[in-house]
C-alpha cells in the first residue's frame, strides 16, 4: 500500500473554502431547523387544538417518512418544473432546516413533556398565562434537557449536509469529488474529508456539553 | 354574617365515569380557616383544586373572591382564570418551586411579570416575605439545595407576593419528614392568626382541632359533616366521621404524636 497525501495536502485552498461552506451551510440550515422545530414541538402538545396539531403532525410524517436526498431533490430539481427555481444554496438550507426541524420537533416536545405537571401547575395557580408560563417556567428547564438529544441531531446534520454536494454546492465533499478527479487519491481525500467533518463534529460536542455544564451548574436543574 | 369570600353550589366533578365530587354546597366566610379531612381518595384535593380552576368542574357554581371559577355547569375562560388566579394563591404537597429560579426569583417572578412590579420592589416584598417565613438568608440559593421544610415555606412565600385573598394548601406536610412538619405548621398558624382566610387539605388532625374554625369531612365526593373543631372531634354526628377519626387517631399513637 502506498498512501500519496501531497495532492491532498497541495489543494489545501479548496478544501478549507469547502469546509466553509459546509459550515455555512450546516450553520444556517441548523438555525432554521431550530426555530421550525421549535414552533412544530410547541404545536404538537395539545391535540385538542385539532388545525395546529393537525398541520404539525403531516409536517412531521412528511419530512420524517421520507429520505433526504429525496427532498433535496425534490427542492432542486423537482421545484423548477413548478416554475420556482431557487439558487442550489438556497435549497440546500431549506432542504437540511425543514428535514432537520422535524426530529428538532421531537426533542422539544418531549423535553418539554418531561417537565413536571406541577411546574405548569404552580406557575399557572400564580396567575400566569399559559404562555408566559412556558417561557418562564417550562422552557427555560426543557432546555437544559434538550441538549444532549440536540447535540445527536446537529451532528447528524452536520454529516448529512455531505449531501448537499449533489445540488452542485461547492461544500467539503464536493471539493473533495474534485480533487478526486484530478489526482486520483480517492483513499487519501476520503480519509482527509472524514477527518475534517470529524473535527467539526467534535467541536459541536464539546461546545454543547460546554453549555450545559454552565446551565447545570449552581444546584439548578 | 358578611358576604362569603368562597361560595360553592351544586358542584359536581367527576374523571371519566368515576364521579369525585358529588353536587358539593359550601361557603368560607372572610377570615375563616376551613380544614378539610377524610380518607384518601375522598375527593379533597380534587375539591381545593376546583377552587382556583386547575380542574374543570362539569356541574354547579363557584365563586371566588368575588371572580366566578364555574357558573352553572360552565368553566370561565382561560384568561378569567388567570385573573382569579393571581388573587388566590396555592401550595402543593410537592412543593413545586421552580428549579431554574434562586429562591428570590421564584417568589419575585409572578408579581414582576403579571403587576409589573419594578424588580427592586418586588426583590424587597421578596425579602419581607422570606423573613416572614425565617428564610431570609436562602434568597440567593436555588430550591435544589433547600430541605423539604425550607421548600414549602418558601413556596408559601410565592403564593404570599401576589397578596391573595385566599390561600389553598393541598396536603402540604404529606412529602416531609416529620421532623419538619412543625416549622410548616408554624408559618401557616401565623398567617391564620392574621386573618387570612385558608382552605387546608390536611392529616395533620392535631393542627385541625388547634388551627381550624370550621373541619369539613369528606368522604366518596360528599361532605359528611361540617363545624367547629370542638364539635367534629368530640361529637361528630356521622358513623363515617367517627370510624375515620379513630383510624387517625390510631395512627398518630402509633407515631407517638
Amino acid at each position: 500500500m502506498n498512501l500519496d497525501f501531497s495532492g491532498v495536502w497541495d489543494s489545501w485552498p479548496a478544501l478549507f473554502h469547502g469546509t466553509l461552506v459546509t459550515v455555512e451551510i450546516t450553520a444556517a440550515s441548523l438555525v432554521l431547523g431550530c426555530v421550525l422545530g421549535l414552533l412544530v414541538g410547541l404545536g404538537r402538545l395539545n391535540p385538542q387544538r385539532r388545525f395546529i396539531y393537525g398541520i404539525c403532525t403531516v409536517y412531521l410524517t412528511l419530512v420524517r417518512g421520507t429520505p433526504l436526498l429525496v427532498q433535496l431533490f425534490l427542492w432542486f430539481f423537482g421545484l423548477p418544473h413548478l416554475g420556482l427555481l431557487l439558487p442550489a444554496y438556497v435549497c440546500g438550507i431549506l432542504g437540511l432546516g425543514i428535514y432537520s426541524g422535524a426530529y428538532v420537533s421531537e426533542i422539544v416536545r418531549g423535553s418539554i413533556q418531561s417537565i413536571e405537571r406541577g411546574q405548569m401547575e404552580a406557575a399557572r395557580s400564580l396567575g400566569l398565562p399559559y404562555r408566559m408560563a412556558m417561557r418562564r417556567v417550562i422552557l427555560p428547564q426543557a432546555f437544559v434537557r434538550m441538549i444532549p438529544p440536540l447535540g445527536n441531531e446537529f451532528i447528524a446534520l452536520i454529516k448529512n449536509s455531505a449531501l448537499v454536494s449533489l445540488l452542485t454546492i461547492a461544500d467539503l465533499m464536493h471539493e473533495g469529488e474534485k480533487i478526486i478527479s484530478v489526482t486520483y487519491r480517492s483513499l487519501e481525500t476520503y480519509l482527509a474529508i472524514a477527518v475534517i467533518y470529524l473535527v467539526l463534529t467534535s467541536a459541536t460536542t464539546l461546545v454543547l456539553r460546554r453549555i450545559e455544564k454552565v446551565l447545570r451548574s449552581e444546584g439548578r436543574v | 354574617m358578611s358576604q362569603p369570600i368562597v361560595e360553592i353550589k351544586g358542584l359536581q366533578k367527576s374523571f371519566g365515569s368515576h364521579v369525585v365530587l358529588k353536587n358539593i354546597d359550601f361557603s368560607v366566610q372572610p377570615s375563616q380557616v376551613v380544614v378539610i379531612i377524610g380518607p384518601s381518595g375522598s375527593g379533597k384535593s380534587t375539591f381545593l383544586r376546583c377552587l382556583n380552576g386547575l380542574e374543570t368542574a362539569e356541574g354547579g357554581t363557584v365563586v371566588v373572591s368575588g371572580h366566578p371559577v364555574v357558573e352553572g355547569g360552565r368553566m370561565m375562560p382561560e384568561t378569567k382564570l388567570d385573573a382569579l388566579r393571581a388573587e388566590v394563591g396555592m401550595v402543593f404537597q410537592s412543593f413545586n418551586l421552580f428549579p431554574h429560579l434562586s429562591v428570590l426569583d421564584n417568589i419575585t417572578l409572578a408579581p414582576t411579570c403579571l403587576r409589573g412590579v419594578p424588580r427592586k420592589e418586588a426583590q424587597e416584598q421578596g425579602l419581607r416575605l422570606l423573613k416572614k417565613v425565617g428564610l431570609e438568608h436562602k434568597a440567593k440559593d436555588f430550591p435544589g439545595t433547600l430541605s423539604g421544610g425550607q421548600k414549602q415555606r418558601v413556596a408559601i412565600a410565592r403564593a404570599l407576593a401576589m397578596d391573595p385573598k385566599v390561600m389553598l394548601f393541598d396536603e402540604p406536610t404529606s412529602a416531609l419528614d416529620p421532623e419538619l412538619v412543625g416549622e410548616v405548621l408554624q408559618v401557616m398558624k401565623d398567617l391564620a392568626a392574621e386573618g387570612m382566610t385558608m382552605l387546608i387539605v390536611t392529616h395533620e388532625m392535631g393542627f385541625a382541632r388547634e388551627v381550624a374554625d370550621v373541619v369539613v369531612v369528606m368522604d366518596h365526593g360528599s361532605i359528611v359533616e361540617s363545624g367547629p373543631p370542638s364539635a367534629i372531634f368530640t361529637a361528630p354526628r356521622e358513623a363515617r366521621t367517627r370510624s375515620f377519626l379513630q383510624t387517625m387517631l390510631a395512627r398518630e399513637v402509633a407515631h407517638g404524636a
